[in-house]
């Protein structure tokens, strides 16, 4: 024990947590999804109640709680809210740096989308510009299946 | 002394083994939506939310806000309260809180899971302590085939008394529309050929000895929601509120190897305590009806015994004798319990529902066939994590 006592160091201990994940995005969520992919179209749900529009579509309402059942084509263009460029680096990041994520509201709709800004130089980027969907060559339905806004 | 307090309102989704056509948001928002049209309430009505789930199965740390369009938590109060298996059981004790502070009137409680969604065993390792027992333990499974093990060299049980535990809960599920199993081919058989064929069957899986296949819960996709509302509006909304009369949780350990294996002493004391606050000195005379968090079959013959229904070892003559059943003396688990439905963070607020069902007298094919006066409800859950809730249709005194 004595010489394990002047031997002990504070150990850390590397572990991983194995938990795989299968998301179900609902019918809802599949049905944007699916017309991102397949037809390369932004669409938002409707609440019939404050007639907010919501991309990504929600099923329920949360303000109202009524169900928003009308579906409505979504211009791929709207105007930049805020952004910023992240300059560090992290594995969790979608890009290699620079990269620039930004909030587009696109024209029609309640609430900015999250999105990455590409094509265009961080310097030249400002407020209240113009930016367009730029879909992505291969696409699986998925978010990033709008590879990321640039300047319409 | 708090304020009295009822369930008042009841919702559930149908249980079932996955639900791709929602999300869990929107998994949620259908049981919150019968629940409130159950009361006859409003989302405007309610005053605050309680939500569980256990946050690995899902992979979402943030289920209060993550889940506020669902649940209709929107600019209102809203807690989340986590304690694996008795999930569903502590958002209840935490709902009834709120409302017996005097705080708030009327409180939503909701507990859901999407066992669809991850691995349940990859999953709760993450309940275990990294260094001392993930590396050298592997789910529920094997930790519960310990326990019956024990139990069954103490006291001389078998395996066909484990399997008459399965076989009641199974014949129970067939009368509920909600549950997650529905074993139709059981109809008809009387409980002792069906616990032959079951323990006779090479497509039962031996999983951990004793354990089977048909020993253990289903993984499930379902969300449960619960209305509590305080004296002087509950009477308004509910015709026969069932008010809470006790509750009380124990949890006695922290490491696997601590847990005493010889007794689940957890429920015993939990169980006690309830007792003593509602004054029941005879409980399998005075309570009329369980619906206890069961997750494998032999905890069915020796929890009962700890709850105080019977003697030690005396769990299995119970069985037999048909006590359990739907028309015994103590009808355990009318809805199939969780053997025949797990939506994990649901499944403790389903028994407290259920129970509150049976004092309303609403339980439709799965009611028991006498006026219930009280009804006692239980959750369980990692660290022997006993929660009693006990609902009546008298008002406590």
């Amino acid at each position: 024990m004595a010489k394990a006592r002047r031997k002990a160091r504070n150990v850390v201990y590397a572990g991983r947590i194995k938990v795989p994940y299968a998301w179900s995005v609902g019918a809802t969520g599949s049905r944007f999804l699916t017309a991102l992919r397949d037809d390369q179209e932004i669409w938002g749900v409707k609440c019939p109640k404050c007639k907010r529009v919501y991309v990504y579509p929600i099923k329920n309402c949360g303000e109202c709680f009524v169900p928003t059942e009308q579906w409505v084509k979504v211009a791929n263009v709207g105007t930049l809210e805020s952004f910023t460029v992240v300059h560090y680096k992290h594995d969790m990041q979608p890009r290699k740096r620079p990269l620039i994520y930004g909030l587009v509201k696109l024209d029609g709709t309640d609430g900015a989308l999250l999105h990455l800004i590409g094509g265009v130089e961080p310097a030249k980027i400002k407020l209240g510009m113009r930016m367009k969907a730029v879909f992505a060559r291969q696409r699986a339905g998925s978010i990033l299946d709008i590879q990321h806004f640039a300047p319409a | 002394m708090g304020k009295r307090v009822a369930v008042v309102g009841y919702g559930q989704t149908y249980q079932r083994s996955s639900r791709k056509d929602v999300n869990g948001v929107e998994l949620i928002n259908e049981a919150v939506r019968v629940a409130l049209a159950d009361a006859e309430l409003t989302i405007k009505d309610i005053d605050a939310i309680v939500i569980g789930n256990m946050d690995h199965f899902e992979g979402i740390n943030y289920v209060d806000m993550w889940s506020a369009e669902g649940s209709g938590a929107v600019m209102k109060p809203v807690m989340k309260v986590t304690t694996g298996g008795t999930t569903g059981t502590s958002v209840a004790m935490c709902a009834y809180y709120h409302v017996a502070s005097g705080m708030f009137d009327k409180v939503l409680a909701i507990g859901w899971e999407k066992n669809s969604e991850s691995d349940t065993t990859g999953a709760i390792i993450t309940a275990f302590h990294p260094v001392w027992e993930r590396p050298n333990l592997g789910g529920a499974v094997a930790g519960l085939a310990i326990e019956a093990s024990k139990y069954m060299h103490d006291y001389g049980a078998t395996e066909k008394d484990g399997a008459r535990v399965a076989v009641r809960e199974r014949l129970h599920a067939l009368n509920n529309p909600y549950a997650h199993l529905h074993q139709e081919w059981m109809k008809g058989i009387p409980p002792d050929q069906l616990v032959d064929l079951i323990v006779g069957s090479e497509q039962n899986q031996l999983l951990a000895y004793p354990l089977r296949m048909s020993d253990m819960c289903p993984r499930t996709d379902g969300a449960a929601a619960v209305i509590f509302a305080v004296e002087g509006k509950a009477e308004k909304i509910a015709p026969i509120p069932a008010w809470v009369q006790a509750t009380a949780n124990r949890h006695n350990f922290v490491y696997a190897g601590d847990v005493d294996m010889a007794r689940n002493t957890t429920i015993a004391e939990a169980s006690q305590a309830v007792f003593r606050k509602a004054g029941i000195k005879e409980p399998l005379k005075q309570i009329d009806v369980c619906e206890l968090y069961l997750p494998y079959s032999y905890a069915g013959l020796k929890w009962i015994e700890d709850i105080g229904f019977c003697g030690y070892g005396e769990g299995p003559r119970l069985l037999w004798d048909g006590v359990t059943d739907m028309d015994g003396e103590m009808p355990i688990n009318p809805s199939g319990g969780v053997m025949s439905s797990n939506a994990i963070g649901a499944t403790a607020l389903i028994r407290v529902g259920e129970g509150a069902l049976q004092v309303m007298g609403r339980a439709g094919a799965r009611q028991v066939n006498r006026k219930v006066n009280l009804a006692f409800c239980s959750g369980f859950g990692g660290c022997y994590w006993a929660d009693i809730m006990l609902l009546g249709r008298k008002k406590p005194a």
